[in-house]
């Protein structure tokens, strides 16, 4: 666990060195993200500590929003004079984009092998 | 005890980190707990809920964001390790990406586009102000890339997080009863769809459902985040420049 944990710490410290080094636009943890997976092409079967890891990380992600989403109080009033523009693009924009998304890919995408909609996993593991 | 004894010992908590953090954990714990009671009803989104009781606390209490961030900065630190790890479900998702990764890319552009043009469009039509717009415009990649994006093109970082969190909670809690009333049925395509539009609240969302879906939303928010950081300046100096 720890050297797992430590694996995704040095992925993500490396990650944050690029991106600094040749100021990318682009955050550290998202490069780590792609360093991981880089290294996970080259292992192709990577070792269940690692992904035992991962999953326990990913399985209540959204607690790790809380908080930052705080911080929007923090805001209210900057919010207040232009909210009716605001409010109403974030609410269409993101719900046009999600079902404009899904449409799009739902036709695009290959068939699936197996199970296409498999709801057998329901839940994180 | 004394009320005013109350608000001592408040005072004397609160400066602790283990405060924010313990609030932190309750209060999505509580959030998660009503998810469930709802029947995974996503309008009962944990985030949501947990964002609500500690806004309450903070407020009734006179508590700044900054002493409460003290211990909840022990839950943000894991953001970043968590979305490394994203690398393990993608990793497993393997061979479907192989084969369409010409349609993900195009998908991701699509996507990436599409919450662009169509979230700057409705504001400007609403007489938004050019500061607000250029605020708004990266509102669906990941806060810190999107505080960035704002910068460059002259709007406001602090005003971008918050639209940053507004849209990622929109799409995790309506995302889905959007998709359904269409009749998507396909995991990936609703996970990919999620990762495009609500950034990381949409694929933590995405993972409570599926893990399917979860893998296909982290990866379209990576790429997402990647492909927003670079269109939007160019299209901004293009169309205000």
């Amino acid at each position: 666990m720890i050297a797992a944990f430590a694996l995704i710490l040095v992925c993500q410290l490396f990650g944050e060195v690029i991106s600094e080094l040749f100021s990318l636009p682009v955050p550290g943890p998202v490069i780590g993200l792609g360093l991981m997976f880089i290294g996970l092409l080259i292992k192709r079967k990577p070792p269940k500590e690692l992904t035992d890891a991962a999953d326990n990380l990913l399985m209540h992600f959204s607690l790790l929003f809380v908080p930052a989403g705080v911080g929007v109080i923090t805001q209210i009033d900057r919010v207040k004079s232009d909210w009716l523009p605001i409010v109403a693009s974030l609410v269409i924009s993101t719900l046009l984009t999600i079902a404009a998304t899904a449409f799009l890919m739902s036709k695009l995408l290959p068939k699936a092998p197996a199970n296409p909609t498999d709801t057998s996993n329901e839940g994180a593991k | 005890m004394e009320p005013a004894d109350l608000t001592q010992l408040w005072v004397y908590l609160s400066t602790k980190p283990l405060t924010g953090l313990t609030i932190t954990l309750v209060a999505y714990a509580i959030g998660f707990w009503l998810y469930q009671k709802s029947n995974r009803n996503p309008v009962c989104n944990p985030v949501v809920i947990a964002i609500a009781i500690i806004a309450a606390i903070l407020h009734f209490t006179g508590t700044p964001y900054s002493v409460y961030f003290d211990g909840a900065q022990f839950v943000h630190f894991l953001l970043g390790p968590a979305t490394v790890a994203l690398a393990v479900p993608l990793f497993r998702q393997m061979e479907t990406l192989k084969r369409a990764l010409p349609v993900i890319v195009f998908g991701v552009l699509f996507g990436s586009l599409m919450a662009t043009v169509s979230t700057v469009a409705i504001a400007h039509f609403l007489g938004a102000s050019t500061e607000t717009l250029a605020s708004l415009a990266p509102k669906s990649v990941t806060t810190p890339v999107a505080m960035g994006i704002a910068k460059e093109i002259g709007g406001v970082p602090a005003l971008t997080a918050v639209c940053v969190i507004v849209t990622g909670i929109v799409g995790a809690t309506l995302g889905p009863a959007v998709m359904n009333l269409v009749g998507l049925t396909d995991w990936r395509a609703r996970g990919f769809a999620m990762g495009v539009g609500a950034h990381g609240i949409g694929t933590a969302r995405a993972f409570q459902v599926n893990q399917t879906a979860g893998a296909f939303s982290g990866l379209s928010m990576g790429l997402n985040t990647i492909a927003t950081a670079l269109t939007v300046p160019f299209l901004w100096h293009w169309l205000f420049g």
